[in-house]
């Protein structure tokens, strides 16, 4: 390959293969005292865990606010270091390599962040934005070519190339994540980490943001992490699930396992909490009502750390930590030591 | 949870006629409130639905005298209030109101306590500013009961503690039981649980509830979650542009829209009860209030229009489709011909299935 590199030219890793694997990651946060900057503590914001996705496919990572799923997001593109554990990127462990080396990588790993104002420089217009990442990487020595790389790139997520010449306050929310969309795309990556893409966007933009990101998906085979708090709209757009609480993976499986057959408490309590857009389901729904607030990650419970919350907890969830393994044949892997299947209407 | 009867021989509580509510800006006057009329019956529940922009919050500002003016102006034939006229009382009188009839929930309880007086003294400085017979003492007591109803753990040690010590989910429970403390015959939660995280939000929306049946107060929970308007309204109000453009009992809105925004939020919307084949997303964006369209506002977006000249040129108005369900929508009988359209692409028929 010669300096300027053709984006169209690239190796598409077939569909189905494995292109990212995370092994025992973990990512802790020092707490230092305010004065003399003396450790106090750490905040285990993700630890250890492990993620599979293979080209294609999306792979949704839910959980609540400060369960560490934008942090494993962050992590893996070494956005932040990870304290320890395996990032392995299409057979390769980045987490090893220098920041020199990892930059041809970056290219083929971009990320979609939720708030699309706050990561768009308001004083760029829209298509000095989304050709940045073209001149960073060198891709094309022409400013022609670019040009016609960033009109190009427009049309892909919706926008009139026009628009290239505004700045991002002239945009809606919808329109400024399709910016975000057009920016992550412009060196055809392979994998998009996805971080809250929808959550900013009211229900009818949402859905606009959520089919184009399915068409895209199609037409360019990308691998999605998808990192969100809304379970049905993971439901719809991902193949996986993980959920995540307080920095670990307490079950993971695919779309029908997870929704159809959650076998983790902590899984069933987030499924039956969410609202039903039919009023004629209201009176039968069971709601699972937690009791107490998410415990802090600077000081996590002993053994399993959802027992404080959990109606099932028996004196053993406080001295064992729960592996993720399928321990009652229940079909796919669950951290708990007593999984149970319930069936998804009964939620 | 059983539906309240819809009686409409009783008298409203709240009723508001011609609401107009604008806001000057350096770009142009926003018309961000364009005429709204409803009204909430006693003891009722109603959902308020709508996007970011839809006017739904700034109705209830309007009403409470909660907008600043200037840049704000608010007009309306009569916002009436068991029998007294809201918008005719000066500030003073309004006061006694605000708190008291009518006590409001907002979205963020951090910035609506303040950060430098403790949760307890806040709430009781509440009670006490209606009720200047109360004792600190007894008022201290009444504060201590409230939070304990709203299920804060520990109230006496909570009483004393600060808002930054306490969590998301638990100031918003501080939160209402201030909005309660004076048995107000309204309670309006604008987005009540909007910045909590979904195990939290079940937790409060069982207090709303909770206290629903307890103070047997009327309650409007304004959103933009059309799941929590489904489990827990009676009647719904949905607001698109600045206008109200349909409104009903929960269970007919759901099970027979007439207006072709709602079917287009149910059609929009991601479930977990089913597995679409895909979303049915509505086109282009909520209109700019500054000039916003002519005729009917929802007629760019619209599958309805067809091309036809009156959604262009005529504002539809709030007409009775059926028995207490209001639509502003031209062509509203052709409702059922889209939705067929909307079941074929999302793989569901969207609209719930009961019977109505």
């Amino acid at each position: 390959m010669t300096s300027t590199v053709d984006v169209s030219a690239d190796d598409r890793m077939p569909l189905g293969e494995e292109m990212l694997r995370v092994e025992d990651l973990k990512v802790h946060f020092p707490v230092k005292s305010t004065v003399l900057r003396r450790k106090l503590g750490e905040v285990k914001a993700v630890d250890g865990i492990d993620l599979e996705l293979a080209a294609g496919e999306t792979l949704g990572l839910v959980g609540e606010s400060g369960c560490g799923k934008s942090t494993t997001g962050q992590a893996i593109l070494r956005l932040i270091e990870p304290t320890a554990g395996k990032v392995i990127f299409r057979g390769r462990d980045i987490t090893a390599i220098s920041r020199r080396q990892m930059s041809p990588l970056r290219r083929e790993m971009q990320i979609v962040l939720q708030d699309p104002f706050a990561s768009l420089d308001p004083r760029m217009t829209v298509r000095s934005i989304i050709a940045e990442p073209l001149k960073v990487h060198g891709v094309y020595t022409s400013g022609k070519d670019r040009r016609k790389r960033v009109d190009e790139l427009l049309e892909l997520v919706g926008l009139s190339s026009e628009l290239g010449s505004r700045f991002p306050h002239e945009f809606s929310g919808g329109q400024r994540q399709r910016i975000g969309i057009a920016r992550a795309l412009a060196l055809n990556p392979q994998l998009l980490i996805l971080d809250e893409p929808v959550s900013a966007l009211d229900v009818s933009i949402q859905a606009q943001i959520i089919n184009l990101l399915e068409e895209l998906q199609k037409e360019f085979s990308l691998a999605y992490l998808l990192i969100a708090h809304d379970l049905a709209v993971v439901k719809h757009i991902c193949d996986r699930v993980a959920v995540m609480y307080l920095g670990k993976i307490v079950e993971t499986g695919t779309r029908d396992e997870i929704y159809n057959d959650p076998t983790h408490p902590y899984t069933q309590a987030l499924l039956s909490a969410v609202p039903t857009p039919d009023p004629a389901k209201r009176d039968d729904k069971t709601r699972i009502l937690l009791e107490g607030d998410v415990p802090t990650p600077e000081n996590p419970p002993s053994g399993c750390r959802f027992r404080t919350r959990c109606w099932k907890a028996q004196p053993e969830c406080a001295d064992e930590v729960p592996a993720l393994i399928d321990r009652e044949g229940l079909g796919h892997p669950s951290a708990c030591l007593f999984p149970e299947s319930i069936a998804a209407e009964d939620l | 949870m059983t539906q309240r009867p819809n009686d409409s021989s009783r008298e409203p509580l709240l009723e508001v006629r011609n609401l107009n509510t604008t806001f000057k800006t350096e770009t142009g006057t926003v018309q961000a409130v364009r005429g709204v009329n409803w009204e909430i019956y006693p003891g009722e529940f109603l959902g308020v639905v709508g996007e970011s922009g839809s006017g739904k919050s700034v109705t209830m500002a309007s009403i409470m005298g909660l907008v600043p003016t200037p840049p704000g102006s608010v007009g309306a034939d009569s916002v009436t209030f068991e029998g007294k006229d809201l918008l005719s009382l000066n500030e003073r009188q309004m006061r006694r109101i605000r708190g008291h009839e009518i006590s409001m929930i907002f979205q963020d309880p951090m910035t609506s306590f303040n950060p430098v007086h403790t949760i307890g003294n806040q709430i009781s400085e509440a009670i006490r500013v209606h009720d200047s017979k109360m004792t600190r003492r007894a008022a201290k007591k009444r504060s201590i009961e409230l939070l304990s109803l709203v299920g804060v753990p520990s109230p006496e040690v909570r009483f004393a503690q600060f808002p930054h010590e306490y969590s998301g989910g638990m100031r918003q429970r501080a939160m209402i039981a201030m909005a309660i403390a004076n048995q107000p015959k309204l309670i309006i939660a604008d987005e009540p649980t909007t910045a909590l995280d979904v195990t939290i939000q079940a937790q409060i929306l069982d207090v709303l509830n909770l206290i629903q049946e307890e103070t047997d107060a009327a309650t409007i929970l304004i959103t933009h979650d059309l799941g929590l308007i489904a489990e827990m309204s009676d009647r719904v109000l949905v607001m698109y542009a600045g206008k109200v453009v349909e409104t009903a009992t929960v269970f007919e809105l759901f099970a027979d829209p007439k207006h072709p925004y709602t079917l287009g939020l149910l059609a929009s919307l991601p479930r977990l009860d089913s597995q679409l084949d895909s979303l049915l997303s509505i086109p282009g964006q909520p209109p700019s209030l500054i000039t916003p369209p002519t005729g009917c506002s929802f007629h760019p977006r619209c599958d309805l229009t067809k091309g036809r000249s009156e959604c262009r040129s005529e504002l539809p108005v709030l007409v009775e489709a059926s028995n207490g369900h209001h639509t502003a929508c031209h062509f509203w009988d052709e409702m059922t011909e889209i939705a067929e359209v909307v079941t074929d692409t999302v793989g569901i028929d969207v609209r719930s299935s009961v019977e109505t």
